[in-house]
């Protein structure tokens, strides 16, 4: 078992420090207006602004502005945002932001998994009947619709019909309902689809068949058997989604004027706010990388094959 | 059992069997199936009556697109100086309308169409030329594991989102920018796939038989490996197309996309966009010919993915 662990914290080590790296020395290609608030860039001449990069350490070599760049980190320090909030401590920005985010995802993860399990399962059962069609048909559209369109529809005809705003305000709770309808669409169809075409798969293997002869009740099969198959790759995103609870979804939050985690990074963006966008791309890929980690060590607590493997290895 | 079966034939009436008749021609038959997995795979595709509708909407708009610089003469790009043609509702001159500075939106629509489809065409044939490639020689060489892995799950382990934004933000936008972006994200995924199935295919027996005889590497992929994997290059490359299209769209709404001169679904969705609440035609005419393509294709990705695997052929 502790081989598994060691080497699934290795590769997690391995490509976080591959992705620093990559983005380090990407983001080193920026033009360096990013550097400066717009008054400053207009106030100065190139020989004041080329002092004032030197100062910051933006013209040194790549390798010594990495190692700088880490020492800060690891001190605590995630540098100063420039351009979009000009002079203020990055961790100050993020940690207004990061409640939002947390809690509309936390809202639409229970909203997803309590409508999109049943309607697998439901759909599983009436395989070819109605249910079916009509989830296969969302499925289908929310899949392959880019989800700015559904997302902005959602947003002008849901408010209208429901009459409900339009705009996020946190002292209002109708107004995060319709963002959280919207965050859970995409993750209602992939719950379901993903628990259909398993059930249907796994109704015609041999264990099922022979449980059957066995007299085991159709609900025990499938609570007993297929379900707890089918949650295994469920429960490897389980982690994942939570520290991506953080991350935000860069659309919704655009569309919804929700100050969060994922509108921060288009502005910063918008505003070639070069420090932000860095330290915003090497967090959310941490925790991605970090989830994917968490990911496999929680699987091998759910799914028995693993352990099994790794002792005949 | 068997003593029972062989009692039970032998007290048949000899009345209920007639001689067949010798006909040289069905000598050789029993031998030879005519099965063809080509042939087999269009009928089964063909078969559902969903296939045959979203087959003949995409012939006929990717045939209109390509066509219509040819047929009309309406200019995407004029702008009219005259407030009188801002926002025109749509009329028998311009069927779906101006938009705010008083371009013709038929027009736009298929030159956007045009932009969008050969966008995703080029991600498509590039993403799938690579992924086959590159997961044809990773297959071969085991000893690649350990880097392609590497790549795969630095690549994979963040969200593509994520590496979408980074390098439109890096790269200057253009359509060149969005190309590299989306086939530098989804190549590897498609090296995995690929790698996945040649790895498969390599070990079949007749392959180990071919190895045995010396038969050159580079023959045997292009011999007994592509042709088995023809199907499924196809399905991805009918996959690809929707999620191209939509990420367009998604770059160009967190404006890292296409600059907004040139006319892509995209850029015509978002400009639709900010004016939908007044004059709702402009976006829902350039969205519902976007929904058509990128639903058309997902269906006929699947449909063919189905239609491909040997065990639903009858």
């Amino acid at each position: 078992m502790r081989r598994y662990y060691l080497s699934k914290l290795c590769q997690a080590l391995v490509t976080i420090s591959l992705v620093v790296l990559v983005v380090f020395a990407l983001l080193r290609f920026m033009p360096t207006t990013g550097y400066f608030s717009k008054e400053e860039y207009r106030e100065m001449d190139e020989v004041a602004r080329n002092a004032y990069l030197r100062s910051l350490g933006v013209l040194d070599p790549t390798l010594v502005q990495l190692k700088n760049f880490l020492a800060k980190l690891f001190r605590g320090d995630l540098g100063r945002s420039m351009t979009l909030y000009p002079k203020s401590r990055i961790q100050d920005i993020l940690r207004d932001k990061i409640k939002y985010s947390v809690m509309f995802n936390a809202f639409s993860w229970v909203v997803s998994a309590v409508i999109g399990m049943p309607l697998g399962i439901a759909m599983a059962k009436n395989k070819g009947g109605f249910v079916d069609s009509a989830g296969t048909a969302y499925v289908v559209a929310v899949r392959s619709i880019p989800s700015i369109i559904i997302h902005f529809f959602v947003q002008v005809y849901l408010s209208k019909w429901l009459g409900l705003p339009m705009l996020f305000k946190m002292n209002q709770p109708a107004s995060w309902i319709l963002p959280t309808i919207s965050l859970s669409l995409g993750s209602i169809a992939g719950y379901a689809i993903w628990l259909r075409r398993y059930i249907v798969d796994e109704e015609n293997k041999d264990y099922i068949k022979f449980a059957r002869v066995k007299g085991f009740s159709q609900n025990y099969i499938m609570v007993r058997h297929v379900f707890r198959n089918a949650i295994v790759p469920i429960a490897i995103n389980f982690p994942s989604d939570l520290l991506m609870l953080i991350s935000g979804s860069l659309v919704i939050e655009g569309l919804y004027s929700i100050p969060g985690m994922g509108g921060i990074l288009i502005k910063s963006i918008q505003a070639m706010d070069n420090n932000l966008v860095q330290i915003l791309v090497l967090l959310f890929s941490t925790l991605s990388v970090f989830g994917v980690f968490l990911g496999d060590i929680f699987v091998s607590f759910v799914d028995p094959r693993i352990k099994l493997q790794d002792k005949e290895d | 059992m068997e003593s029972h079966d062989v009692a039970s034939y032998q007290d048949l009436p000899d009345d209920l069997f007639t001689r067949a008749e010798f006909r040289e021609e069905l000598v050789e038959d029993t031998g030879f199936s005519n099965y063809s997995y080509w042939q087999s795979t269009i009928r089964t595709f063909f078969k559902s009556t969903v296939v045959k509708v979203t087959v003949a909407l995409v012939l006929v708009l990717v045939t209109f697109t390509f066509a219509f610089p040819y047929i009309s003469n309406a200019d995407p790009y004029k702008v009219s100086l005259s407030s009188k043609e801002w926002n025109l509702p749509p009329s028998r001159e311009h069927p779906f309308g101006t938009d705010g500075v008083g371009r013709d939106i038929w027009a736009r629509v298929w030159y956007g169409t045009r932009t969008s489809f050969l966008l995703a065409l080029v991600v498509a044939v590039l993403e799938v030329g690579i992924g086959v490639i590159v997961g044809a020689v990773w297959g071969y060489y085991r000893k690649l594991d350990t880097l392609m892995f590497g790549i795969y799950n630095t690549i994979t382990n963040i969200p593509s989102t994520i590496y979408l934004v980074i390098i439109a933000y890096i790269m200057k936008p253009s359509i060149v920018t969005i190309i590299i972006a989306l086939v530098s994200s989804g190549w590897i995924s498609e090296a995995r796939w690929f790698r996945n199935k040649i790895l498969a295919l390599r070990e079949a027996d007749y392959n180990v038989a071919s190895t045995c005889l010396k038969t050159p590497v580079n023959r045997i992929v292009s011999r007994n490996i592509v042709p088995h994997i023809m199907s499924l290059i196809i399905m991805d490359a009918a996959l690809t197309i929707p999620s191209s299209i939509g990420s367009e769209v998604f770059l160009s709404f967190i404006g890292l996309g296409i600059p907004a001169e040139m006319v892509t679904l995209g850029n015509l969705v978002n400009q639709g966009r900010s004016a939908f609440l007044v004059y709702p035609f402009q976006m829902i005419f350039p969205t519902a010919i976007l929904c058509v393509i990128t639903v058309s294709f997902y269906i006929i990705g699947n449909k063919f993915a189905d239609a491909s695997d040997p065990r639903n052929h009858v």
